[in-house]
């Protein structure tokens, strides 16, 4: 379903992407890990146009696209079928949780208001925060504000969702509720690329694990396979290390 | 008090207060719509970086921080007037304060909309808005609340500035003053006298932008 082939992106000079390739099939999920600042932000911000990739190609849904040459209406077309939760959540400040997920439906989507609260009452049930419909982001914990954006991501009923370590901000009893939501999300069937550092919640829940290192795709595998016996050292080195930790 | 300076005084408070009415206070609101539209857009110009138009809002920014306001108003209204564009004293006003003030209020507009974190930006556009829809419903209310504060300085600033007007011969309500100190000669009186009625129209606009923040405050948001 996403297919992403040589995609390169430097920084000034410095290559941080040095030629990706990833494929995601339907209804997977695939966790991507790796030291800081092996790129995998980097990665994610590419693949939904928030930064503009160099060169590169993918294909999205069986269509094609250059990733160094893109028209604007392919990214506002394509971002409608994708959804994103970052790290620090973004919430629409000035937005209840109710708002956050209506927004987008309504703005973006030209849906009218009554299906379009229907869709994100929903949503809110879903991640467990129906009863916060009307408290704004700054009235609710990391955690809630979290699932919101979760259930904002979701509302779109996107192709894929693309997760920037969506719970490392979080103390470690608000990163259960939120890997919980994930978890749900995944049995339901959602596509998920998932960028993370929880070890625990790739081995459980993610089918195929791509490990990063420097701007490049040091190992792909099953997951299964991958964390019970990583082919490379690199990898190996990199389990190790956090296993410990 | 002596009854002819309570006369002079009592004469003075019609006097005042109806150009105060009909022609300070309307020079006060227009010209700050007109600086608050001009903000708005360079500031925006500049947030978006557009190539050129970004440029010719610094200018903008530079000559008219840069140049005192009594010389824009004589400027705009004699200089003006001179090669064929003829402003009512009135008009000249509206413009030239809207144009000075809107220097001002773009830096406020501006810092405020640098304020608010790219990722607000980049979460509208995830949800798949367009850079303006995002902009117009995500950042600048947000950026207009933080601006609030300073453009209710600048609001109160330009009621003060309106006396300024009196020189290219609008009759405002400091201009009502002097005409009577120069038929009374009673400097100290009369000019005390409108510096109260500036006073108070400052006050009702200062109690005016305190409400308007604590209404915007029902955003319950930091
Ligand atoms: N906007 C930018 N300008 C310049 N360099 C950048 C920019 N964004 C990222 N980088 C650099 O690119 C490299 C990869 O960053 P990236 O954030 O993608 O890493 P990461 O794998 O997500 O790391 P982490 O696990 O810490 O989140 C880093 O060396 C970083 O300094
Ligand atoms: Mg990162």
């Amino acid at each position: 379903m996403l297919e992403v082939r040589e995609l390169k992106k430097s920084f000034r000079d410095q290559e941080i992407l040095k030629g990706i390739d990833l494929t995601v099939e339907k209804g997977d999920v695939v966790a991507v890990i790796g030291p800081s600042g092996a790129g995998k932000t980097t990665l994610l911000r590419c693949i939904n146009f928030l930064e503009k990739a160099d060169s590169g190609a993918m294909t999205f849904d069986g269509a094609d696209y250059d990733l160094g040459n893109m028209k604007k209406k392919d990214i506002l077309s394509l971002r409608q079928k994708t959804g994103f939760v970052f790290q620090s959540y973004n919430l629409f400040r000035n937005k209840t949780a109710l708002q956050n997920i209506t927004e987008g439906l309504i703005v973006a989507r030209k849906m009218v208001k009554e299906p379009a609260v229907a869709i994100a009452e929903e949503m809110l049930e879903k991640v467990g925060l129906l009863d916060k419909r009307d408290s704004y982001p700054s009235q609710l914990s990391g955690g809630q504000q979290q699932r919101v954006a979760i259930a904002r991501a979701m509302a779109a009923d996107p192709e894929i969702i693309y997760f920037d370590e969506p719970t490392s901000a979080l103390d470690p009893e608000l990163t259960g509720e939120v890997l919980t939501v994930m978890r749900r999300l995944a049995e339901e069937g959602m596509t998920m690329l998932v960028v993370t550092h929880e070890l625990g919640f790739a081995r459980s829940v993610a089918d195929k694990v791509v490990f990063m290192e420097d701007g490049q795709v040091v190992e792909s595998a099953p997951a299964g396979e991958f964390f019970a016996a990583p082919k490379t050292g690199r990898a190996k080195e990199f389990l190790r290390i956090l296993d410990r930790a | 008090m002596s009854e002819r300076l309570w006369n002079i005084l009592t004469e003075g408070f019609t006097r005042m207060l109806v150009p105060g009415l009909t022609v300070t206070i309307p020079l006060t609101v227009l010209g700050f719509s007109l600086a608050f539209v001009i903000a708005v857009a360079v500031a925006l110009v500049q947030f978006a970086k557009v190539p050129v138009l970004k440029q010719v809002s610094r200018l903008y920014i530079w000559i008219f921080r840069g140049t005192p306001l009594l010389v824009q108003l004589y400027v705009i209204y004699y200089g003006l007037g001179q090669v064929g564009l003829r402003l009512s004293p009135f008009v000249a006003g509206v413009l030239t304060l809207g144009i000075n003030e809107g220097a001002y209020c773009a830096e406020s507009v501006r810092s405020a909309l640098e304020s608010i974190p790219v990722g607000q930006l980049e979460a509208g556009e995830c949800v798949g808005m367009t850079w303006w829809q995002t902009i117009r419903r995500i950042i600048l209310p947000q950026a207009m609340r933080t601006a609030f504060p300073p453009l209710g300085n600048s609001l109160i600033a330009m009621l003060k500035d309106t006396s300024l007007v009196s020189s290219i011969t609008l009759a405002e309500m400091f201009m009502a003053s002097k005409r009577l100190v120069g038929r009374y000669y009673e400097p100290m009186a009369l000019y005390l006298e409108v510096a109260v009625f500036y006073l108070f129209f400052s006050t009702i606009l200062t109690l005016l932008e305190r409400w308007g923040e604590k209404k915007l405050n029902t955003y319950e948001y930091k």
